[in-house]
């Protein structure tokens, strides 16, 4: 005998109860409690055959295992370095990880990465206490430069909007502002290019709007408009 | 002589008008106001975040550190800023009021900070500092079993009540005041304070009448962070 209380995608609320009995399963944001599973934050239900998760519309990031991050150097050591990337604890980059020149034992490490630069990295490792290990050997990681661009701090909760399905929101925000955009999974943005105004302003908007229908059409509009003056100039 | 009429015209089971509202410090990652009657509270939750000094730290899972504090202009007569033994002794038991509703273990050596400022104090601060930090809770984000409601029950005039203002808590013929906070789901009490005589019948008639009012306050907390949220987020989604 189970009974669900929720329809997918529905607005719970922590304490909610949104299923009874044994025959569905908690995931993420739902926990069992005896014969009950109860929401624990804020979020959208998302029910899944038997198994059912929450989306969460709020709180500070999480971190996850291969997720891509913007982190800041904030201390440089003996054998590694320091990053904060916008969660509680800080996380490590060990030399090994950071690098593929070989790396003498007295060198001066702040000739790869100083104070304060900025990287865009992977989280390579996690322990249960929430040490985080971070690694620079992947396709698409780098340092960013302390000259050009800048960067945009979103809710962590509305980063795959601003992806879009298959990446289509931020590939057509990279065509029509000619900027390189870099998207950490903890809701930092770097960008560097032409029209870095004109692509804050699209990612503001996605962030205001995340939930209406017809996004990717009013981010063309706001775009495309800047598109045309481009090509009367 | 006993209490017949109450001083502003309620019955004996009928709390004061609450209005409650979600996000509205913008700096904080959660945060939430709580007005009931003339008492007004406003929280804010900052974290999970490092804490330092590092010997605080707990590897094995978060730690709750809660502030109150009641504007200096919140009261008749000025009250002077800063802690005092009433607003720590506070702080510890609204500490120990929301911890039985909130899971930290995902956070070990880290912090979530709640302040909780009485803007306009007219009895019962300690319930609504309670009820706006469990929201503001919610709204930041942090896994929680349940929402926490409080309220204060009592005895004035040998009638037992809910809800006590100012005037009740100093009525002459005697007045025991007694805050509860529960959670609500399975009907947990998490804070429980006497001040005054009660017997031990009566007690249990003011619980019962908290849990009634309890029950009210929830689906009014409810309805403030779906405000936020289904405004943000429409159901269609």
């Amino acid at each position: 005998m189970s009974n669900l209380f929720v329809k997918d995608k529905q607005l719970v609320l922590p304490g909610e109860i949104v299923a009874e009995g044994m025959d569905y399963l908690p995931a993420y944001g739902i926990f069992r409690d005896n014969d009950q599973l109860v929401a624990s934050k804020v979020g959208l239900v998302s029910i899944d055959n038997r198994l059912i998760k929450l989306i969460p519309l709020t709180g500070t990031y999480t971190p996850k295992v291969n997720d891509t991050v913007i982190g800041r150097i904030v201390n440089v050591g003996f054998s590694g370095w320091t990053v904060d990337f916008g969660f509680s604890n800080l996380a490590q980059l060990p030399v090994r990880d950071a690098t593929h020149e070989f790396v003498d034992r007295r060198s001066d490490l702040t000739q790869y990465f100083d104070f304060d630069d900025l990287i865009v990295t992977k989280i390579s490792n996690m322990s249960k206490g929430n040490l985080v290990d971070l690694t620079m050997k992947s396709p698409g990681l780098f340092k960013l430069s302390k000259e050009k661009g800048r960067l945009v701090d979103i809710t962590p909760s509305k980063v795959p909007r601003v992806i879009g399905k298959q990446g289509s929101m931020i590939s057509m925000i990279k065509r029509l502002t000619n900027c390189k955009l870099s998207v950490g999974q903890n809701g930092k943005i770097w960008i560097e290019g032409e029209n870095e105004e004109l692509a804050i302003k699209a990612i503001e908007l996605i962030e205001k709007e995340s939930h209406l229908p017809g996004l990717t059409e009013k981010i063309e509009k706001l775009l495309g408009g800047n598109d045309v003056l481009h090509k009367k100039e | 002589m006993s209490y017949t009429k109450r001083n502003d015209g309620r019955k004996f089971d009928q709390i004061r008008e609450i209005e409650a509202k979600v996000g509205i410090i913008k700096s904080a990652d959660g945060s939430a106001m709580f007005k009931i009657g003339k008492t007004i509270a406003i929280a804010a939750v900052h974290g999970p975040r490092d804490l330092y000094p590092k010997f605080m730290q707990n590897p094995r899972k978060g730690i709750l550190r809660c502030n109150y504090n009641m504007m200096s202009f919140s009261v008749d007569e000025r009250i002077r800023p800063g802690p005092s033994r009433r607003s720590k002794e506070i702080s510890l038991v609204t500490e120990n009021a929301l911890l039985p509703a909130l899971s930290l273990e995902q956070f070990p050596n880290a912090v979530v900070d709640v302040f909780i400022e009485i803007q306009q104090a007219d009895a019962g601060t300690r319930c609504a500092g309670i009820c706006a930090a469990s929201m503001a809770l919610a709204d930041a984000g942090i896994p929680m079993k349940d929402l926490v409601c409080a309220i204060s029950v009592g005895r004035v005039g040998g009638k037992i009540l809910v809800d006590l203002d100012k005037f009740e808590e100093d009525y002459e013929e005697g007045s025991t005041d007694m805050p509860v906070a529960m959670l609500p789901r399975k009907d947990e009490i998490s804070l429980l304070q006497i001040d005054g005589h009660i017997k031990p019948e009566e007690i249990e008639e003011a619980l019962e009448l908290a849990k009634k009012s309890c029950k009210k306050i929830l689906e009014i907390q409810r309805n403030a962070l779906k405000e936020k949220y289904e405004k943000e987020y429409g159901q269609d989604e």
